[in-house]
């Protein structure tokens, strides 16, 4: 529960900080900064030339528990996120059962507390079932332990419900990140609708499908005051509406994946399902957009939307039949790092921001800064390490990734949880 | 001719040269042929879809040059007890079959095993994806009536957004340098089309006077249960292909449908049945140009097993 890091560039954006230091850390909290640090008995790790920024936190993944652990459990998940330098996780409800009561919230608390090495944090379902028509018990889920509520991935397409729902979070002051998209409009969408999927072949999903549930969804925050949290945006209209409604003061924040910030439809090409996922990936246009977004804060933060599938799953039938999603949780830190930082277009300080700094203050997380006195949750990075991304090395139990085979500059080295190294690598 | 890939999947992907070379080839089996044996080469026949012509087409081809044809019929296969389509095909790899001939309803299902299984697969139709020997003897019925493709003015119209067969007479025409533009509803339009040098429209009137080739698509009965079209009334309104119109082509202009025919939707009978229609040629053009698909395939040096013969052309097939 002791550690001294030496020598690393502290990131640390909450308190205004990006100098080369020491960090010392005794009894699971950050107890000293400064220069040319030691104690004695105290292990150290040597940090030169690498960053040592708050843990990362990612407010988007799919644990899988309960019911769908051929997926993934909350085990390999976390044991995922640990090796990805996440110390914060917050799950989605799309489970089996659907978490939309108390007793699976506590369910899920519970199993962390032994089963998991990060920190666990429940999003439940805005409905009974995620069926979009009967609130859940929201106060009693918040009771239980709840951070936020969702509709991920099923859209409340009923807007009086969805207004309802937003209502009777405020109430309890619990923010609610949706999925937005208009079901009725992407039946049998697989990818992105543009000049791709009709040369595939290939049913799409529209774009106007997600703005239409983006700009109803932010009318409706705007209307009952609630804290909306945009999942996964993925769309240039999107972040425009984004963008506009944060000017007239709504309190609306927003998330975009890696692989959005990276990846066009072409990456479909040969029907790999390794690059299917929803919202899919999208046109240059839209990729050049949520990036701006990121670059100028329209965009809150990063999160992988981490979606495990067996490997038949998504590999033995048609690209039809494949389930939507990817993981990212031990690829995420890689990817920014490569595609974004090492290519200048996004400052080490707003990577740290967007992946620890906004995420824990939007949900209240503890945690998102170094400041003294704090619990130890720390990620170590080096900027330099040169990797190749091989999923079956890794510990999530879903090999699903459009990165397989990547070259990869910039890895999470250490990842310590209330000051317990719960991954080095 | 030796087909340059071990499957045909697609019009996308082929050169024009290749294009060119089969539909030169095809014109040597384009004779009167007995159904011959003893090739001592196996083809069968995969329909996840049903199929009439094609199918029947296929058989009559891998009989002319002499190959062993079995049909499977999917539903009394192990496919329909959940065996993956790869294990399937590798299945038959291991019993000798030269040749799977495979039409399924979902896009790219054949792109997603043929890297991964030996035996040379043939697309009879993938989803909304492509139908290359559609696209082929489409292309040779062309070349036939007007002597070339380049410069040709082809206007494929109806439902383009769900047409396979419009998507690899698109790619096999372009690459030809014939000049299409797409004709119909909004509603039946893709996106994108724009980026591949095609014209689109939705005025079928304005283009009637311009064109060397209408090629028809067929309507079907899903479009009207998913909002894309109000009925088949409004649809023949505004794009059937009636004497009418036909009378507002230019005096070469032909007809050409895939089959099968909605007639009194897409077009009107006495259009179909009339002496600008093609259509019965594309039916008849089929058989010649798969047994050139055929032997292309089956001419290449790798076989699937070494057990195998030295393949045996029949003389008339001898070049």
């Amino acid at each position: 529960m002791s550690l001294l890091i030496k020598g690393g560039r502290v990131i640390d954006p909450a308190n205004q900080r990006d100098v080369v230091a020491d960090v010392l850390v005794e009894d699971g909290r950050i107890v000293q900064f400064g220069t040319n640090l030691s104690r004695a008995g105290v292990t150290v790790w040597n940090a030169e030339g690498q960053w040592v920024v708050p843990g990362l936190i990612d407010v988007h993944v799919h644990l899988r528990e309960p019911g769908q652990t051929i997926k993934e459990t909350i085990q390999t998940g976390t044991k995922a996120a640990a090796r990805g330098g996440f110390t914060s996780v917050m799950t989605m409800p799309n489970t089996d059962p659907v978490i939309d009561s108390p007793a699976i919230v506590e369910l899920i608390r519970y199993k962390s507390q032994d089963q998991s090495v990060v920190r666990v944090y429940v999003a439940a379902s805005v409905t009974k079932g995620g069926a979009g028509e009967t609130l859940s018990d929201a106060y009693a889920i918040k009771l239980a332990g709840a951070s936020a509520l969702s509709d991920d991935p099923f859209t409340v397409m009923d807007s009086e419900v969805m207004r309802r729902g937003m209502e009777y979070a405020k109430t309890f002051d619990l923010p609610i990140t949706t999925h937005c998209e208009d079901k009725r409009m992407v039946v049998d969408g697989v990818m992105h609708e543009g000049e791709v999927s009709t040369r595939l072949g290939l049913k799409g999903l529209p774009s106007v499908a997600e703005d239409i549930i983006t700009s109803r969804n932010i009318l409706l925050a705007e209307a009952t005051g609630c804290r909306l949290h945009l999942a996964h945006l993925s769309t240039a209209g999107a972040v425009e509406m984004v963008r506009a409604a944060k000017r007239r003061g709504v309190a609306v924040t927003a998330e975009v994946t890696p692989h959005h910030l990276t990846l066009t439809h072409q990456a479909v090409e040969g029907y790999r399902a390794s690059a299917k996922m929803n919202p899919p990936l999208r046109t240059e246009r839209d990729l050049k957009a949520v990036l701006q977004g990121l670059q100028d804060g329209t965009i809150d933060c990063i999160a992988t939307d981490h979606a495990p599938h067996t490997h038949a799953e998504k590999e033995e039938g048609t690209l039809g039949e494949a389930p939507f999603g990817i993981i990212g949780l031990e690829t995420s830190v890689g990817v920014i790092m490569t595609a974004l930082v090492h290519q200048g277009v996004l400052t080490p300080h707003r990577m740290v921001e967007a992946m620890s700094t906004a995420p824990a203050k939007i949900f209240g997380f503890p945690g998102g800064h170094l400041s003294m006195g704090a619990s130890a949750d720390i990620t170590v990075i080096d900027p330099e390490r040169v990797w190749t991304v091989e999923s079956r090395s890794f510990a999530s139990k879903g090999r699903n990734t459009p990165y397989e085979g990547a070259a990869m500059k910039g890895k999470a080295v250490m990842t310590m949880v209330g000051g317990k190294v719960v991954y080095e690598g | 001719m030796i087909w340059p890939t071990k499957d045909v999947l697609d019009l996308e992907s082929l050169d024009s040269d290749v294009l060119l070379e089969v539909l030169h080839d095809v014109e040597r089996f384009d004779q009167p042929i007995a159904p011959q044996e003893g090739l001592g080469r196996t083809v069968a026949l995969l329909y996840f879809e049903t199929s009439t012509r094609t199918r029947v087409s296929f058989e009559r081809a891998a009989r002319r040059i002499g190959a062993e044809i079995m049909v499977v019929d999917v539903q009394a296969t192990s496919l329909a007890k959940g065996e993956t389509l790869r294990d399937t095909l590798q299945a038959f790899a291991s019993l000798g079959i030269d040749v799977a001939v495979i039409r399924h309803p979902a896009s790219g299902t054949l792109s997603r095993v043929a890297s991964s299984v030996p035996l040379s697969l043939v697309n009879a139709g993938d989803g909304l994806h492509e139908h290359p020997t559609q696209g082929l003897l489409d292309l040779y019925t062309l070349r036939r009536r007007f002597g070339r493709l380049e410069g040709l003015k082809v206007a494929i119209i109806g439902d383009v957004a769900h047409s396979r067969v419009a998507r690899s007479n698109i790619h096999g025409l372009t690459k030809l340098g014939a000049q299409v533009t797409a004709v119909g509803p909004a509603t039946l339009l893709p996106s994108g089309l724009g980026q591949w040098g095609i014209r689109t429209t939705t005025n079928l009137e304005e283009v009637l006077s311009d064109m060397d080739v209408l090629y028809v698509l067929r309507i079907q009965k899903e479009r009207l249960q998913k909002a894309l079209l109000p009925s088949f009334g409004d649809y023949a309104k505004g794009y059937q292909i009636t004497p009418e119109r036909l009378g507002r082509t230019k005096g070469t202009c032909v007809v050409m449908h895939p089959g099968p025919m909605n007639r009194g939707v897409e077009i009107a009978d006495e259009v179909a049945d009339g002496p600008r229609s093609l259509i019965w040629e594309q039916v008849k053009n089929g058989v010649p140009v798969r047994m050139a698909i055929l032997a292309a395939l089956l001419n290449r040096k790798e076989k699937v097993s070494d057990a195998l013969p030295e393949i045996k052309w029949p003389d008339i097939l001898k070049r």
